[in-house]
């Protein structure tokens, strides 16, 4: 049972990902600052999101290069955030059209 | 129990448990300061996660108005009025450091050991940089008349959300300075010469993950 064989990868890759993060973060920011509204600026902000995201993950943390059973000790629990965010989505809705009902209804 | 050939598993079944979990098996073909560093990072998922959801949750459920973010964070550059700009400098700061750190790690792998130190240690500037900067957004803030139980601008779990989030992403930064700091320390001393320079690796996983979070704070807490 021998450990992984060290983690070596062009520095060349390490410095493309980090100019994208550049890139990809100087775009998030525009989105705030030309004042993008409704789904476009909902979309773009989850689109660089993920994808600032996806490159620290895959190549800074080297995920891309980790065995299957890594992955999925990773990523399988994400299932359970995914499902308490539309619990609590249905929730916070709940209680905000409860609140619209018996506190501000004059 | 050495040998698990001679082992009669049959004998009890509390015994076949304990064969089984005692038995030189291994799941993972990871050294294991990488894969505990893995399973805290998961940990620390759900810690920061329960916080974004938290925020979702009250933000959904308020029928205050929330106060604009792009205004609240503002600052005056020049004689100009620059939305979330102390932000957009601390996001580029730490994702600075994780490149720095990337380059450490890459470093320490081609047993540049001296560079992977320098690199570490300008890594661990930058987060105290981060941290710094944090601190004068808090105190602003704080001079605003922002508090986790009240806010002036609006819904009172602005303030709430806000201290309690960056709160602890920022104590996760600091702690990251002094791993940072110490690890760069005993690299330096030649403590991991004979072992080996993964150290370098596990301890880039936790700062990146710190850099990690910052994209999803920045995200849905500055720009939504």
């Amino acid at each position: 049972m021998s450990v992984e064989s060290a983690q070596q990868h062009p520095v060349s890759l390490y410095l493309k990902v980090w100019g994208w993060l550049f890139v990809l973060s100087f775009f998030s920011y525009m989105v705030d600052y030309l004042q993008f509204e409704g789904a476009a600026r909902w979309g773009l902000i989850l689109l660089f999101m993920v994808a600032k995201a996806g490159l620290i993950l895959s190549i800074f943390m080297h995920v891309r290069w980790e065995r299957l059973s890594l992955k999925l000790v990773l990523f399988l629990p994400m299932f359970a955030i995914a499902v308490f965010i539309i619990l609590m989505a249905i929730e916070a809705n709940y209680t905000e059209t409860s609140r619209w009902l018996f506190f501000n209804n004059n | 129990m050495t040998n698990p050939d001679k082992l009669n598993l049959a004998d009890s079944g509390w015994r076949s448990v304990v064969a089984d979990w005692s038995a030189d098996q291994q799941a993972f073909r990871l050294s294991w300061g990488k894969l505990m560093m893995w399973i805290f990072l998961l940990g620390d998922t759900f810690i920061f996660s329960i916080f974004l959801i938290s925020y979702m949750t009250v933000r959904m459920s308020t029928t205050e108005a929330w106060p604009n973010t792009s205004e609240v964070f503002e600052l005056v550059v020049f004689g100009h009025t620059v939305p979330l700009f102390l932000i957009a400098i601390m996001t580029f700061v730490l994702i600075t450091s994780s490149g720095t750190m990337a380059m450490a790690v890459s470093c320490a792998y081609r047993q540049k050991k001296r560079y992977a130190v320098w690199l570490m240690l300008v890594t661990a500037l930058l987060g105290a940089l981060f941290v710094g900067m944090q601190a004068f957004e808090w105190s602003k803030l704080i001079a605003d008349g922002i508090r986790p139980w009240a806010n002036p601008m609006g819904a009172e779990q602005f303030g709430a959300a806000f201290f309690m989030i960056t709160g602890f992403h920022g104590l996760h930064v600091s702690a990251g300075v002094i791993y940072l700091l110490v690890i760069a320390y005993r690299l330096h001393r030649g403590y991991y010469d004979k072992k080996g320079y993964e150290i370098v690796e596990v301890t880039g996983l936790y700062w990146h993950f710190v850099d990690l979070v910052w994209v999803f704070i920045f995200a849905f807490f500055y720009l939504w």
